[in-house]
């Protein structure tokens, strides 16, 4: 009984194209119908898409969008004090530069087309020096960071995630100024904030601190405690029930009565907390899924190693729901970004806001198509960024594998 | 009342444990799952460094009881008292047993996002309080004494049954129980993986190891078993030693039972 292993046995796989070429001739062009469909498809596609490119190349007049360019970015800002939202801009470059080097090990090209994105706005026709001169210092930083980080290594991780908790308060800090940075920084008051930048504040405060909440909610929930269970459970019905603009309204309304009279909070914090709040209810829902979907197996095998209901939940329990259920949160924060549009109903102009306020000036009322087809691209941008970040972050936990 | 003298007698007890005491006691253990009685009235002692054998049909109870020394289920009704600690509600008690009891499960319960060798570091380092590189080393030794030093750094997903066994076993020694308690190990094991199994716990037994151990390999019972203790419907039928229950056993359900599982 003879049976031959041998290498020879051994045949390679049948030349499957991994090329473009060989990928459209395989899925694209295999039969005479699916070569007719392709072409079709194709013209379709053509039909539809070359009127707008003509348009938005030919007939759009970007006027309003470049003369405007500084409100959408930072609202009302003052125009003497928009260097610090350059400096928050810089320091993003290097943290984000630092982190990529250190953790995106594959594939670098990736994240240097990443990092060299503000080059490309170079090109951009009537910029101001000034500012040409700022996104190329942008690209360089963020590259030297990039190598920085890559020749270090990941010796620097603890060092880039310190980075990043210290990033949003020194944002918030500059951003408003004040304080002891009265001289350098004069204090600018909320309600000037504004555009893109006041977007960005909003949802990054509202992650940050819907987060822990949020599961806070959903271990309460699941809690034996009756008082913790009650609580939560009571919470999230409640606030699931209403919806956002609504709790933007109490928020903004009820908030006051809390407090001792005299003391008006500001109202983008009454924002943040009202889109804190919110996003935490739904996010204790999807945390709790994650939690049901673990085996009770894990449960006995922590305990039966006598560890406490603390260490089970952080070592073992919580990293594998939260591995399980980050689609589902990334969804929701990115709805989150999009969100922070209703803050228009209590007076607040972040992106959507201030553009209807252009559009309401008179010399741009019929400019609606440029300015809506604008500031959807800057949100499309920015929502497919968190979700190709979710993917890369899932593929690297190894989501769904281990 | 009679928990607060029991614990005084506890603490003495605790440090009397000779090899004359029984490191476990269940007097007349009764467990309800709802309106099921699961165990009716369990009496067993287990003195150190026995190896006992629970075996029976399914449905049984075997399991349940083999639980409830960890207070992985709760007992409604009788005493349970391991290494001199009454298993009761008080949450300290629960802990001190569970530190000295190892479990081995049907379904290893590893823990899948950790590699092999942080899932047996994890307790020793959280539990025990251990410097990380005293950790490690001991839990080298313990995959070399399972016979799997080289899967150290691979994730549970990527180890074959049999392998995945092993390391559970060495997680559960790794917190040096006095103690281990066997719940099915091999019943979810192909049979070329068993054996590898089985001999890793013949080893530890032969090493003078407390354990008990539920499961349906014979083989294993004849080489190692101190007594063997035949359940069916939450009650011991019989026991003995090995050479007892296999030459001439004395209930007519323990024959039928064996004839069963013997003939293949």
């Amino acid at each position: 009984m003879t049976t031959t292993y041998s290498k020879a046995n051994i045949l390679p796989p049948p030349s499957e194209s991994s090329t473009l070429w060989g990928w459209a001739r395989k899925n694209l062009f295999k039969t005479w119908y699916d070569t007719l469909l392709t072409f079709f498809m194709l013209g379709v596609l053509y039909a539809l898409i070359r009127p707008l490119i003509a348009w938005a190349i030919g007939k759009a007049q970007w006027e309003v969008v470049q003369v405007n360019f500084r409100l959408l970015m930072v609202g009302q800002y003052p125009a003497a004090e928009t260097w610090r939202a350059w400096l928050c801009l810089y320091l993003l470059a290097g943290i984000l530069g630092l982190s990529l080097g250190v953790w995106a090990r594959q594939k670098p090209w990736l994240s240097a087309i990443l990092l060299l994105s503000p080059v490309l706005l170079v090109f951009y026709p009537d910029l101001s020096s000034e500012a040409r001169n700022r996104l190329l210092g942008l690209a360089l930083t963020a590259l030297l960071a990039f190598a920085f980080g890559r020749w270090r290594g990941t010796r620097l991780g603890r060092a880039a995630v310190i980075l990043w908790v210290l990033y949003f308060p020194a944002v918030l800090i500059i951003i408003r100024g004040g304080g002891l940075l009265e001289n350098l920084a004069p204090a600018v008051p909320t309600s000037l904030w504004g555009g893109l930048m006041l977007t960005f504040l909003l949802t990054v405060v509202g992650i940050l601190f819907s987060f822990p909440l949020g599961v806070l909610l959903a271990l309460g929930r699941r809690s034996s405690l009756p008082a913790a269970r009650w609580v939560s459970i009571t919470y999230i019905e409640v606030i699931r029930g209403v919806p956002l603009v609504t709790i933007l309204f109490m928020s903004s309304v009820m908030v006051p009565l809390f407090l001792p009279s005299g003391v008006r909070p500001d109202r983008v914090l009454r924002a943040m907390i009202g889109i804190t709040l919110f996003t935490a209810a739904y996010l204790a829902e999807n945390v709790r899924g994650g939690l049901q979907a673990i085996p009770r197996g894990q449960f006995e095998a922590a305990h039966a190693l006598g560890l406490s209901g603390f260490h089970t939940m952080a070592l073992i329990i919580l990293p594998q729901a939260l591995r399980t259920v980050i689609p589902v949160i990334m969804g929701l924060f990115i709805a989150l970004f999009k969100d922070t549009s209703l803050v228009a109903t209590i007076g607040l102009l972040e992106l959507l806001g201030i553009s209807r306020s252009i559009l309401a000036q008179p010399q741009y009322v019929s400019f609606q198509r440029e300015v809506y087809l604008f500031i959807s691209l800057i949100y499309w941008i920015f929502s497919y960024s968190m979700s190709y970040a979710s993917r890369r972050l899932e593929t690297r936990l190894g989501v769904g594998e281990r | 009342m009679e928990n607060v003298t029991h614990d005084l007698a506890n603490n003495v007890a605790n440090k009397e444990t000779t090899a004359n005491q029984p490191i476990i006691i269940a007097r007349d253990v009764h467990k309800w799952f709802g309106h099921f009685h699961a165990l009716r009235g369990i009496n067993m002692e287990v003195h150190k460094g026995e190896v006992v054998v629970i075996f029976g049909p399914s449905g049984s109870g075997k399991s349940t009881f083999i639980r409830t020394l960890n207070r992985l289920e709760e007992h409604q009704r009788g005493q349970i008292i391991v290494d001199g600690i009454e298993l009761s509600h008080d949450v300290r008690n629960i802990e001190r047993v569970r530190m000295e009891t190892g479990m081995v499960f049907q379904s290893f319960n590893l823990f899948p996002h950790l590699t092999v060798l942080q899932n047996i570091t994890l307790a020793p380092l959280w539990v025990r309080k251990w410097k990380k590189e005293q950790a490690e080393k001991i839990a080298m030794q313990l995959l070399e004494r399972v016979g799997i030093p080289e899967q150290a750094q691979k994730y549970p997903g990527q180890l074959s049954g049999g392998q995945q066994q092993r390391v559970a076993i060495a997680r559960a020694l790794a917190m040096q129980p006095k103690i281990m308690l066997f719940d099915e190990p091999t019943s979810a094991l192909d049979p070329e993986m068993i054996k590898e199994v089985l001999d890793v716990m013949i080893g530890l037994a032969r090493s003078g190891m407390t354990m008990l151990v539920v499961t349906h390999e014979m083989g294993f019972a004849k080489a190692v078993a101190h007594r063997m203790y035949f359940f069916d419907s939450g009650q011991i039928v019989e026991s003995g030693t090995p050479d007892e229950i296999f030459t001439h056993p004395k209930e007519e359900r323990t024959k039928l039972f064996l004839s069963q599982i013997l003939t293949h």
